[in-house]
């Protein structure tokens, strides 16, 4: 496999809403602690995962520079869109100005929505079907009350506008890979407001089974070993799992430290490994290797090999860092986290 | 036109402005425009046309047309009959359509009538129908309701002058004294300014009683040229000398300064001088102060005040019935009452009383001059009315 | 409410809203937001189409306590009118603030936010508000 596409531009947004592992259990266990996560974000009450979506790649298009009516593609993977049919890429597509000539659609695979959005695009650059395109993993999760996925389900965005490969960008795609299979291990019925889950069959069937199947496999195609890599982002429903396949799969807790946010913001779903993989950018240097390794249930997990460019230093000051975002936080209690997510019956 | 021929205002009546669960608007109307025919002392079948001043009959009661529907339950189907609106200043706008009316020769003999039904909505409902002042599509789309522009207004006035809140809300302490004496007010009551510093916001600065009320009521006027005054015995003649509507930049964020309604400046001056008078001739004023800091704002752009000094008049007590500009003399908007698209003639109501000494209380010593100003929007369109009384 | 409920007008304010565009007068200068053919300060009827700029200072702003019935749950809510930074005033809401931090002088940037739904099963309505910048 060729080089796929480069990064131009990338950007994140979080809301800036909070809410910690500690006042939920206050209202569920009676205070006896369940602590996937320190705390979670989640939106406020005039967000959705298109507007949080659309403050990620407003700040991608700031850091690429690049004219918004040259960009003709805007896939958009999310498992929370504000409506089941009528895509999110239309409104963003029109909000930032995008050119009407657009490959757009939004896209669902649970957790790995965003990095499969990723890779079509940068397949779209690489055959040269467009030249620049955008892709964004977002999602405002719920939590069904009372669950255990109350705790870490939380709201995010992460936007990438990718272009031909350039050695001067941000960073390039070099190498992608994907493993599927048939595994229910969460899901959501049509018309059901909250997902189900099979607690500890989502691990070791699941989660872990794709992702070392899918980083192995991508491993073994480019011949390149754990040590070769500075950076490593998996898909983090809570901060034990990524520690632990990061562990079997032979990666060091170093390589892990950028990629690694659940324990601050939560599991932002489609949202997560790419909000990792803009943490990562944003403290990375030029000729670094990066590994990003996704997981969406149902189940799959694409690995997506990068290696950091020129530029990916000089774009940095020019929108939030994921740091500036997720230091921008104001913790709010039970009552108004119903509130805003509208659980509230009127 | 005949520019020699003169409007006179020979019939008032008004409802008390109140909550009225009883009376629908059209009982509410047809009420008020009786009491004006039977004080005129003419019959109904003088009335050649009817100008029915309202804001929000169709959005509130589902219910336009209000011109034909009053003449036929007035029992004079058959005339000449007309809505019209043009926000709060609907009454006032009405009224200068029948003063043209007369005066233009067509008619010898109208009637106006401001009327509005607020109370059967609720209150998401009402702010929903004053926001219509506003642009709806780019402004009221964001949220803000009437009384949040005017909170705009108050907070670039107190600082462009160095104005203090308690010096402008003391307009509510004034026009409640008033109220008290006035037995078609809503609140006749006497209020303090404790009362009204204390009470909540509701769009900050603005408290609670800095507003007028919500409420229902409807006032009327007949109007009749000299030829037909000649039939009537009538001592005292109230004459319409002046009569004026000007607009503004609709919107108030796209006007350059946002404490002067050019369109009160506009009207005023073309009223005033239509009647050949200066703001020391007035005698009698009533000023649309649907919030305390616009009562201020009216009386500096009707020239009685220099920009940003309204609020002196106040302190200064020359607001009081014996003062040098008796002012609200019965409660104003905030105390006597706003049903929005009556007010503007509630407010010549309330001029004549006072010119024919039918004032009680509250009366004026000897007035012969009073002039009504009555705002639709935040001053997008302003209705200035100038009445002398005429031996 | 018939208008709240008209999905072609949404379709048809959508760029206006969506990219803050507003119209600067060849004739005398005035920028103004929102857009149309007409300057409101001079008359004239040439006037350019542009994007408004992504930032601004907070000019006034109040806090709506009784809202439009379609914004009752999201009382109460902090409403502006934002100098952008070529001059232009635009009302607006302002987003992700607290009562207590929110001045006048405030620097603030778009975003687009929902501002309302035509109901359980209408569309939404999406448009621009500014808050603090990140």
């Amino acid at each position: 496999m060729r080089p796929l596409a480069s990064i131009i531009g990338y950007g994140a947004y979080i809301p800036r809403y909070r809410i910690e592992s500690k006042e939920i259990s206050r209202v569920n266990t009676g205070g006896v602690e369940r602590a996937p996560v320190k705390q979670k974000s989640l939106p406020g009450p005039d967000e959705d995962s298109l507007t949080i979506a659309y403050e990620a790649a407003r700040y991608a298009l700031k850091r690429a520079g690049v004219d918004p009516s040259l960009v003709e593609a805007l896939y958009i993977g999310s498992e929370s869109p504000p409506y089941a049919v009528k895509p999110s890429a239309t409104v963003i597509a029109e909000a930032l100005g995008f050119s009407r000539k657009l490959y757009g659609i939004d896209m669902e695979f649970a957790c790995k929505a965003g990095t499969t959005a990723l890779i079509s695009v940068a397949a779209l650059v690489s055959s040269g079907v467009i030249r620049y395109g955008m892709a964004i993993g977002t999602d405002t999760a719920q939590g069904r009350p009372g669950d255990e996925l109350e705790y870490t389900a939380a709201a995010g965005a992460a936007a990438f506008l990718l272009g031909p490969n350039s050695s001067d960008a941000v960073a390039t795609i070099e190498h992608v890979y994907s493993y599927v299979t048939d595994t229910p291990d969460f899901w959501r019925r049509e018309g059901e407001r909250y997902p189900m889950h099979t607690f500890r069959f989502t691990g070791e069937p699941a989660y872990f089974h794709h992702i070392i199947s899918a980083a192995r496999g991508l491993m073994e195609e480019t011949g390149l070993k754990p040590e070769d890599f500075d950076h490593v982002v998996f898909h983090q429903p809570n901060v034990k799992f990524p520690q632990k396949v990061g562990e079997m799969l032979g990666f060091k807790p170093e390589q892990l430290k950028y990629g690694l946010l659940s324990g601050e913001i939560g599991n932002t779903y489609a949202a997560a490994s790419l909000i990792g993989l803009a943490n990562v950018l944003d403290n990375a240097k030029p000729g670094e290797r990066v590994l990003v390794v996704s997981f969406g249930s149902g189940a799959g997990s694409d690995a997506i090999s990068l290696t950091v460019g020129e530029g990916v230093e000089r774009v940095r000051d020019k929108a939030p860092t994921v740091a500036k975002l997720i230091a921008r936080s104001k913790v709010v209690d039970y009552a108004l986290y119903l509130k805003y997510r509208g659980m509230i019956l009127r | 036109m005949n520019s020699m021929r003169r409007v006179f205002i020979v019939g008032i009546g008004a409802t008390r402005v109140d909550e009225h669960w009883d009376k629908s608007l059209r009982d509410l109307m047809r009420e008020a425009s009786l009491k004006a025919i039977q004080d005129s002392g003419l019959s109904k079948r003088d009335i050649e046309a009817i100008y029915v001043g309202n804001m929000s009959s169709g959005f509130l009661q589902g219910q336009e047309h209000l011109g034909s529907l009053l003449a036929t339950w007035i029992g004079v189907p058959g005339i000449a009959a007309a809505k019209v609106e043009a926000a709060c200043a609907s009454g006032g706008v009405a009224l200068h359509q029948a003063y043209l009316a007369v005066k233009s020769g067509v008619y010898d003999c109208v009637l106006v009538v401001g009327v509005e039904k607020m109370t059967d909505a609720y209150t998401g409902d009402l702010t929903d129908a004053l926001v219509m002042a506003e642009d709806q599509e780019y402004v009221a789309f964001t949220g803000l309701s009437f009384v949040a522009l005017n909170a705009f207004v108050y907070r670039y006035y107190m600082k462009k002058y160095g104005a203090k809140q308690e010096d402008i809300a003391y307009f509510a302490v004034h026009d409640h004294k008033y109220a008290a004496n006035n037995p078609l007010a809503q609140h006749p009551r006497p209020i303090t300014l404790e009362e009204v510093m204390k009470s909540p916001p509701v769009a900050d600065p603005i408290r609670l009683l800095e507003c007028a009320p919500t409420g229902d009521g409807s006032a009327a006027l007949v109007l009749c040229s000299e030829e037909k005054l000649g039939s009537l015995s009538n001592d005292v003649r109230l004459e319409i000398a002046g009569s004026a509507v000007a607009t503004d930049v609709f919107s108030l964020h796209e006007r350059e300064d946002p404490t002067t309604l050019h369109a009160t400046v506009k009207a005023a001056r073309k009223a005033f001088s239509m009647a050949s008078i200066e703001p020391k001739d007035v005698d009698v004023l009533e000023v649309h102060d649907a919030f305390t800091v616009l009562g201020v704002i009216h009386l500096e752009d009707l020239g009685f005040a220099k920009k940003g000094e309204g609020w002196k008049l106040l302190k200064e007590g020359q607001l009081e019935k014996d003062g040098d500009l008796p002012t609200n003399t019965m409660g104003g908007l905030k105390a006597r009452g706003h049903p929005v698209g009556a007010t503007g003639i509630y407010q010549v109501y309330e001029v004549a009383l006072q010119l024919r000494g039918e004032a009680g209380k509250n009366q004026v010593p000897d007035p012969e001059v009073g002039v009504a100003q009555n705002v639709g929007g935040v001053g997008s369109t302003v209705a200035v009315h100038v009445v002398k009384r005429v031996r | 409410m018939a208008y709240l409920r008209s999905v072609p007008r949404v379709w048809r304010e959508r760029e206006i809203k969506y990219r803050l565009i507003g119209g600067v007068c060849k004739s005398c200068g005035k920028r103004f937001y929102p857009y149309r053919q007409t300057c409101p300060a001079c008359g004239n009827d040439d006037v350019e189409k542009i994007k408004l700029p992504e930032t601004g200072t907070i000019e006034v702003f109040t806090v709506v306590r009784s809202p439009p019935s379609e914004f009752a749950e999201q009382a109460p809510y902090v409403v502006a009118l934002v100098r952008l930074d070529d001059g232009t005033l635009v009302p607006a809401q302002i987003a992700d603030v607290d009562l207590s931090e929110v001045h006048e002088g405030m620097r603030v940037e778009i975003t687009l936010r929902r501002y309302r739904v035509q109901g359980e099963r209408g569309i939404i309505e999406y448009g621009i508000k500014f808050r603090p910048l990140i």
